[in-house]
């Protein structure tokens, strides 16, 4: 009766105990991954930076480039998306956010008459894909944990080869955006062709420079430049997405752990008003037997010994 | 006045100090140098060993596999995918890459192996503080 009610109990807190040392644990792990790949996009930004103040510099000196990355296509006939997730779960609604948010591009610009492309990084976006029947272009594992240059540059490859031959007219970069450990946000982003107009200007800082001695041409540094550029921004990308990856799955393990904490002092009321009950019971049980035992021979008094209310015994003969 | 050297690359900053002079190789022409005082430049550099002669009279000797590099101001900052100081290299698997390299080279040449011969080439030299290349 309640005493197997009360094991079945005891088995339960154990196990959301056992659970809660796990996620207490990835939590921790996921926390300390969030500062490093945050140290990692702070290292990144020089050569980043750099670059584009000296394509600016390029641009603003009116060097100029026919180079296929810049091409504007006059009509978007086909869009490829880059869309970064991550390999594991247990981070909430990291992907589904960044995946819902690809689809719903994907399927504005079909109503547009668009086809597309799908160039996935991580496992959860490939499955998800995969398993609704879209065409996948190109996929890519075990680089958002930890993301290097070389895995940019792979990626990067890739999708510079579809849009240099003209496959696709604009590239969107999809992934979730650093903005502290607390936020991140899902942005859709222009890759392809590069804007190379001054953004916001602003930024920078240096006077514009009236001659600029080049070695080889203007043009031909220019050319050689812009596919590093290309990298370096996917790379920024990538970096930012795996510190939002960690803080996301910081974020999930810290409510992982939290539930699993309310879940066993519930539990364990739960278990103890199980035990109480089943003391309450046996009292009782006890009390009627005695006073069965005592109308039996004769007396009309309930007189039961001291010794049987102790709770002592009363524990001892329950055992 | 001293010039701001720094050498970046895309995953963090190398190198960073002030130097008296530095020279490095051209992309498709020849060795430059930068004093002090040097009016904007901008030149793609080869896959060359670059020497920073720092102010304390010291002179550093950097594994630069292809770059840019940008003069502006008395700042030198050198834009690179690979770059190597000499403390980094392993000058023994330097030296079995240019074996394997040259070995490739051999058996048919093919323009991976010899940018793998070059960079070899290039880390040996500056492991071995030597500052001139074959």
């Amino acid at each position: 009766m309640a005493g197997g009610q009360e094991r079945v109990l005891r088995r339960r807190i154990k196990s959301v105990q056992s659970t809660k040392k796990i996620t207490r644990a990835m939590e921790l792990i996921a926390a300390t991954r969030v500062v490093k790949a945050q140290e990692r996009a702070n290292a990144a930004r020089p050569y980043s930076q750099q670059i584009t103040n000296v394509i600016l510099d390029l641009v603003g000196l009116g060097a100029q480039s026919d180079h296929p990355l810049l091409r504007e296509a006059s009509e978007a006939r086909r869009s490829a998306f880059v869309v970064v997730t991550s390999d594991r779960g247990l981070c909430g609604a990291y992907n589904s956010a960044v995946i819902r948010a690809a689809e719903r591009e994907l399927v504005a610009r079909r109503a547009q008459g668009q086809d597309y492309a799908l160039i996935l990084i991580g496992k959860k976006a490939n499955s998800y894909f995969k398993f609704r029947n879209y065409d996948i272009a190109a996929s890519f594992y075990d680089l958002t944990d930890r993301p290097d240059y070389e895995d940019a540059r792979a990626v990067s490859e890739v999708v510079r080869t579809m849009f240099e031959a003209g496959e696709v007219d604009t590239v969107d970069l999809v992934y979730q955006r650093f903005l502290s450990a607390g936020a991140q946000e899902v942005v859709v982003r222009r890759f392809l062709p590069l804007e190379t107009e001054e953004g916001d200007g602003g930024g920078g800082g240096t006077e514009p420079h009236a001659s600029i001695e080049f070695d080889p041409s203007p043009n031909v540094i220019l050319d050689e430049l812009l596919p590093r550029y290309v990298e370096a921004r996917l790379f920024a990308a990538l970096l930012d997405a795996s510190a939002s990856e960690h803080a996301a799955r910081q974020r999930a393990m810290k409510a992982a752990t939290d539930n699993a904490e309310e879940l066993i002092i519930s539990l364990s009321r739960i278990m103890n008003r199980a035990r109480q009950d089943a003391i309450t019971g046996e009292i009782m049980e006890i009390v009627g037997g005695a006073e069965a035992l005592h109308q039996g021979q004769g007396g009309d008094h309930l007189d039961l010994p001291p010794a049987l209310l102790e709770p002592e015994s009363l524990s001892h003969r329950s055992a | 006045m001293a010039l701001q050297v720094e050498l970046v690359s895309p995953e963090r900053v190398l190198f960073e100090g002030e130097a008296d002079r530095i020279i490095a190789r051209a992309l498709g022409s020849g060795d430059f140098a930068v004093l002090p005082g040097h009016a904007p430049y901008l030149a793609a550099i080869a896959t060359h060993p670059v020497r920073v002669m720092m102010t304390d009279g010291t002179e550093d000797t950097i594994a630069v596999h292809g770059g840019f590099i940008s003069v502006a101001n008395d700042r030198v900052t050198i834009l690179s995918d690979v770059a190597e100081l000499a403390s980094q290299i392993d000058e023994e698997r330097a030296r079995r890459a240019k074996e394997r390299a040259e070995q490739a080279l051999q058996n048919g040449e093919d323009m991976a192996a010899e940018a793998a011969l070059r960079r070899a080439h290039v880390r040996l030299a500056v492991a071995g503080g030597l500052s001139t290349v074959g």
